[in-house]
């Protein structure tokens, strides 16, 4: 499979929240319902940017239930390869875009007694879609959003305002931190973590929950890895046998659509595992960027997530 | 010898590991019989300082050597269902963090595990080890009553009266393997029963 299945919409609102965030609403092109989808799910954004097209998934955020429409929330990154820019600076109000069927990488687990919240910046989103699902049936949950700055808070009033118990918000400016192993100490038998945010907070707060004696299963993180650039490469696709160049700011898996050639993936952004592609010959140096193979197959050098990793080197031989 | 290594079988049947100590908040240990021994395998006093022994002896001479391990708390108790109460109130106490240790025959690892799950608490995060008897506790899967500590195939169901071919097929919720009518098409034409493992 190459991706979900495709929905045609609008755009029917585009609002910015600060400096770095803006809100977009979709609906249907055909007026009908769109699919209900699970707190956590993505959609994958098509961006036709001229002569390019990419692909990006962002977390819903509206209510679940919500069949009328779709939002996201897309943070502007300067030194990225152009995607958040181009929702920015060129979607408008009207345009109509290709998105995907949700796909939740990022689920809740029922089974829990209690719901953790930890969100960092715009990794916010997804739980906005969780809370709204629990609130449903009054799940228990509660929050912990870091933000730089109050400026930048993205919707933290709103859950201030309807979350004033469950809501906890720390400014970065303020040096106001979240005190993890306090906040893990004493959580109810059953308590679930879900973290999404940086990097270095997700590596910090599964860390930080192994050396409590949390169960890795209770631990739960997304995050989306933006593609990367980074220098040009060549890869000969053995099955199609075709020879291509990777450009600086395109992924592998782009070029390799580019290229016309039927590859899978799903979340385009190292998580979900879809697009793994073996590797047949190598000389050179993988830039392994995804969180899907573990340390091992990142040093053996006997696959690739063309979604966000890329090569340095010679040689490199796909079995694509 | 308290050790048993079981032969390999379907999925559905549960694997048991060797008990190791884990960095936690806390320690629940429940055994039975010779599930005593990878207890004292596992102890520490720094584990114990933090650790709940909930054991239940079925006739064996442990709960000494288990008492002078000095845990935070100890309990013995004639069967698992005298312990139950005990054990339900230790896991609604309990807070993340706490570290679960089953230990002894196969029907005791399995009903504590349920209450542990039961708990909120994965069941791949709970360390089991099977120590002594390897009697099963089986389910009949026509009356759905439990028969335990079953050492032959096939046996006899305690509730129903029907015989019962033992098979690998495990369920975690019910903490039993499953039961299934051997002689259903030619009645009475029933094998004659031997030991699960011979």
């Amino acid at each position: 499979m190459s991706g979900a299945e495709k929905i045609a919409v609008q755009v029917t609102d585009i609002v910015p929240l600060n400096d770095l965030v803006t809100r977009f609403k979709f609906e249907r092109v055909d007026g009908g319902l769109l699919p209900t989808f699970s707190g956590g799910a993505h959609t994958v954004v098509e961006m036709r940017d001229g002569e390019v097209t990419r692909l990006n998934p962002y977390s819903l955020m509206s209510d679940p239930m919500d069949q009328l429409a779709y939002t996201i929330s897309v943070r502007r990154d300067d030194e990225g390869r152009g995607g958040s820019l181009f929702m920015h600076n060129n979607v408008k109000v009207g345009d109509e875009m290709t998105i995907s069927y949700p796909v939740n990488l990022f689920s809740l687990d029922l089974r829990a007694k209690k719901h953790l919240f930890l969100a960092g910046g715009i990794g916010i989103t997804p739980f906005l879609a969780q809370i709204k699902q629990l609130e449903r049936f009054n799940g228990n949950w509660e929050l912990h959003y870091a933000c730089r700055t109050e400026s930048l808070g993205s919707y933290v009033d709103e859950l201030t305002d309807r979350h004033p118990n469950e809501t906890h918000i720390y400014y970065d400016d303020q040096d106001d931190k979240i005190d993890l192993t306090k906040l893990l100490d004493g959580q109810p038998l059953g308590t679930h973590v879900y973290v999404c945010g940086p990097k270095g907070m997700i590596e910090w707060v599964r860390k930080t929950a192994a050396s409590e004696g949390w169960p890795r299963e209770a631990i739960h993180h997304e995050e989306f890895l933006a593609p990367q650039p980074g220098k040009p490469f060549e890869v000969k696709l053995a099955v199609s046998n075709k020879v291509i160049q990777v450009g600086e700011t395109e992924s592998l898996l782009e070029a390799i659509e580019r290229a016309g050639i039927h590859a899978p993936y799903l979340c385009r952004g190292g998580a979900c595992g879809q697009c793994e592609t073996r590797v047949i010959d190598y000389t050179g140096n993988f830039i392994h960027r995804d969180h899907w193979l573990d340390d091992d197959e990142h040093a053996n050098g006997e696959k690739i997530m063309p979604c966000v990793s890329r090569f340095e080197g010679k040689t490199l031989v796909l079995d694509r | 010898m308290s050790k048993f290594t079981f032969p390999t079988s379907i999925r559905s049947r549960p694997v048991y590991g060797t008990l190791e100590e884990r960095d936690g908040s806390a320690h629940l240990l429940i055994a039975d019989a010779h599930g005593a021994e990878a207890i004292l395998d596992v102890a520490t006093p720094l584990m114990m300082e933090k650790a709940h022994i909930i054991y239940i002896p079925k006739g064996e001479a442990f709960e000494d050597k288990l008492r002078a391990l000095n845990p935070a708390s100890f309990y013995a108790g004639p069967t698992y269902a005298a312990a139950e109460a005990r054990i339900h109130k230790a896991f609604v106490d309990a807070k993340m963090g706490l570290q679960v240790y089953l230990t002894g025959t196969e029907g005791l690892i399995g009903q504590a595990q349920y209450a542990a799950m039961e708990a909120g608490i994965p069941h791949t995060a709970i360390q089991t080890e099977h120590r002594g008897s390897t009697a099963r506790r089986m389910q009949c899967v026509h009356c759905k009553g439990i028969t335990e500590d079953v050492e032959t195939d096939p046996f006899v169901c305690s509730h129903c009266g029907l015989n019962l071919f033992v098979r690998d097929h495990y369920s975690r919720r019910r903490a039993a393997y499953q039961g299934v009518c051997i002689d259903a098409e030619d009645p009475g034409n029933v094998p004659q029963a031997k030991g699960i493992y011979e």
